[in-house]
């Protein structure tokens, strides 16, 4: 048997970003168990202050390449409550389309794109079109709708040019949303099938009792705004957020780290799906209940199976939305912005779990103060517990290096961490 | 997928490839993921040896490799001159890598303590002045945009394996934006760096009525005291002008000379 092992990956793989996990066992006793983060700062925070309002959603979507659109509309969502705007109905619905679609978008490209080659015993994507032709084309299908989706009501897939503070430079064609409505309505067997998929995975058996952050949905799954709910009891409103968010410095990690009412907390998918688990679409409980997924769930792996229910529950709600859309006329796509003095919080579920944007303006509208607090920041902690835990259930076990490398490695993929996001 | 590829009936080879980033957003690499229609056709040309975003494998030879990003911390200097060992041909990919991007923001306040302190506190943090990759080593070829447009990559991409030329438009965004009948957004009351900045991106922002604000560099001959004029006659203040002039570095020079003349502007903060 064998009781030794040694990890270290540096720059892991099919992530977003750079981390590194370091595992060190000696006769079945973990020496070291460790997630860092590496990556370089680009101080966001700090490029705001003295820029004008406008600036900080168009400059603060580039925190991100995967979630431009959610960090764009939770700056514009800051601003706006800054300023006292109420968004349209028109534009809400919109927003919130275009949030599904990023979701739909992003998730997809993490399933099939950075997790599935993990379960499928491969290094990426690019062997399985060959080997597994339609599963690609399949996830490249979705993928395309979401992205095509994107495009046409936030004018880009990636750093949106048509979401502005007050609404939207301009708005989609009705035809192209008609378009893109039969579209997600052809894609549901694309997802069942991806859930069939999911079931041939072999998830990795491992739980730690965890305190899971959402936003807490009143009447519809969350996405864009309101307070917070955990599993352990903590409710805040959205500008309260510093008392949930708590952020902190550690040597190890260039990000900042969280934590609430334990040493670390998790947000993503799962805490999304345990904490609202009765406001998901019909369709998507149930694809959970088959996959095994019922809250509270307290297994990270699973995140992978939440983001596929997560797909199916946007992929109906879009749906219902561009009915409501079409059932009436286009009324002004954006509306006047007065800028004054004071400050706003907006908070929006993106990817990977709840994303706040603080600023506070002076009488000009100038940024005296930025704060982004990113979902992978939160969850960086939780994932350096759940990794030592991890060692302390394997050590002992017998399993070789690579076996330990691997779950690692698949359990850093699943929290779909946004490491340079994380940094910022 | 694989199979002889040929141009002009002669035999072509699939160059290897690899992509890397430094400071980013990792949005350009994602954009190449982002063409699903056209990608695997795109991954027929190509042998994609290094993409850590994408793949575990991982090689230390390639024939073109693409940096995505800026230089903003010292060990990226050592990681960029490595890259450049290896690479027959290295392409700045993206707006960070050919200017420095959003990121060069920074380079506005002269003391980087104030930066890092606005920041995390006091908690130590290493960083520094952000440059283009182009500071520290040879760069074959640039690709404009924040973000990159994956058609412009896919056909620089095949013009590289075809051995043709690579060329860009020298012309302004405004040419494409009157291609596309846009209604001039100054009409609507909009800002715009369209006059000045260089085109190829097929004017995307503004054919989605969002002003440009120059994320691909000057065009060949921009005449900027004319835009700055424009702006003026539009009723638009040199602070917005600024804000569009200084947002990816591209017109860093000519930012430079606006903040000169607009005393107005808290340009470089001295606080500590």
């Amino acid at each position: 048997m064998k009781f030794s092992c040694e990890v270290d990956v540096r720059h892991l793989t099919r992530v977003e970003g750079h981390g590194n996990i370091t595992i060190s066992i000696k006769n079945g006793v973990v020496k070291k168990a460790q997630w860092e983060v590496v990556e370089t700062p680009r101080f966001f925070e700090a490029l705001l202050v003295g820029k004008h309002w406008e600036n900080a959603p168009y400059i603060c979507g580039r925190i991100c390449g995967i979630c431009s659109i959610g960090h764009t509309l939770a700056s514009i969502r800051a601003v706006e409550n800054a300023f006292g705007i109420t968004p349209s109905p028109q534009t809400a619905n919109l927003r919130l389309l275009l949030k599904h679609m990023e979701t739909l978008q992003s998730h997809i490209l993490h399933l099939y794109f950075l997790a599935a080659p993990d379960f499928l015993g491969v290094g990426s994507v690019l062997p399985l079109a060959k080997s597994h032709p339609e599963v690609v084309q399949r996830a490249l299908r979705l993928k395309l709708l979401a992205n095509d989706a994107c495009d046409i009501i936030g004018g880009r897939r990636l750093h949106p040019t048509r979401t502005v503070v007050g609404g939207f430079t301009m708005l989609p064609e009705k035809g192209e949303l008609e378009k893109i409505r039969q579209r997600l309505l052809a894609s549901v067997p694309d997802l069942l099938a991806s859930a069939e998929l999911f079931k041939t995975f072999g998830i990795p058996d491992f739980s730690r009792e965890t305190e899971f952050v959402s936003l807490k949905g009143e009447t519809d799954y969350p996405f864009i705004g309101g307070g917070l709910v955990s599993t352990d009891g903590v409710l805040k409103k959205e500008h309260q957020y510093r008392g949930m968010t708590n952020e902190y410095c550690a040597e190890g990690f260039t990000s900042k780290l969280s934590k609430l009412s334990r040493a670390s907390f998790a947000v993503g998918a799962l805490a999304r799906l345990n904490n609202n688990f009765p406001l998901l679409h019909p369709t998507a409980q149930e694809v959970s209940k088959s996959l095994g997924l019922v809250p509270v769930n307290h297994n990270p792996y699973m995140c992978n199976v939440a983001q596929l229910v997560e797909c199916v529950h946007v992929v109906f709600d879009s749906v219902q939305l561009i009915d409501t859309l079409l059932g009436s006329p286009w009324q002004e796509p954006r509306q006047p912005v007065q800028a004054k003095k004071g400050e706003g919080v907006g908070a929006v579920e993106v990817p990977r779990g709840i994303l706040y944007h603080y600023y506070k303006f002076n009488s000009h509208g100038k940024v005296i103060k930025a704060d982004c607090v990113i979902p992978t920041s939160q969850n960086h902690a939780n994932i350096l517990h759940d990794i030592e835990a991890l060692a302390s259930q394997y050590a002992g076990t017998g399993k070789q290096d690579r076996e330990i490398e691997l779950l690692a490695e698949m359990l850093v993929r699943a929290y779909d961490p946004c490491i340079s996001c994380s940094v910022h | 997928m694989s199979g002889q590829l040929s141009y002009l009936g002669i035999p072509l080879v699939r160059p290897k490839v690899g992509f890397f980033e430094l400071s980013s957003c990792e949005g350009c690499q994602l954009q190449l993921l982002n063409n699903e229609a056209t990608l695997l056709d795109f991954l027929n040309l190509v042998e994609i040896v290094n993409f850590r975003e994408g793949m575990s494998e991982r090689a230390d030879t390639y024939d073109i490799a693409f940096v995505e990003g800026s230089v903003t911390r010292k060990d990226e200097i050592t990681r960029l001159t490595e890259i450049r060992k290896h690479a027959k041909i290295l392409v700045a990919l993206g707006s960070c890598a050919c200017f420095g991007g959003v990121n060069q923001l920074k380079n506005r306040f002269r003391d980087l303590d104030w930066v890092k302190k606005e920041v995390y506190g006091d908690f130590p943090i290493e960083t520094m002045e952000v440059h283009p990759l182009a500071d520290f080593v040879q760069v074959d070829l640039e690709i404009f945009g924040c973000p990159i447009k994956k058609e412009e990559v896919e056909r620089i991409v095949t013009d590289l394996v075809v051995g043709k030329t690579v060329r860009h438009p020298e012309y302004p965004v405004c040419m494409e934006c009157k291609a596309n009948e846009n209604i001039c957004l100054f009409e609507l009351g909009e800002p715009c760096l369209g006059p000045v900045t260089r085109a190829g991106c097929d004017a995307w922002c503004t054919s989605n009525r969002r002003g440009c604000w120059g994320c691909r560099g000057p065009a060949e001959g921009a005449n900027l005291n004319q835009m700055k004029e424009i702006m003026h006659i539009y009723g638009f203040s040199n602070e917005i002008l600024l804000d569009r002039l200084e947002c990816f570095g591209g017109f860093a020079s000519f930012a430079d000379t606006v903040r000169s003349q607009n005393k107005k502007t808290p340009a470089r903060k001295k606080k500590s």
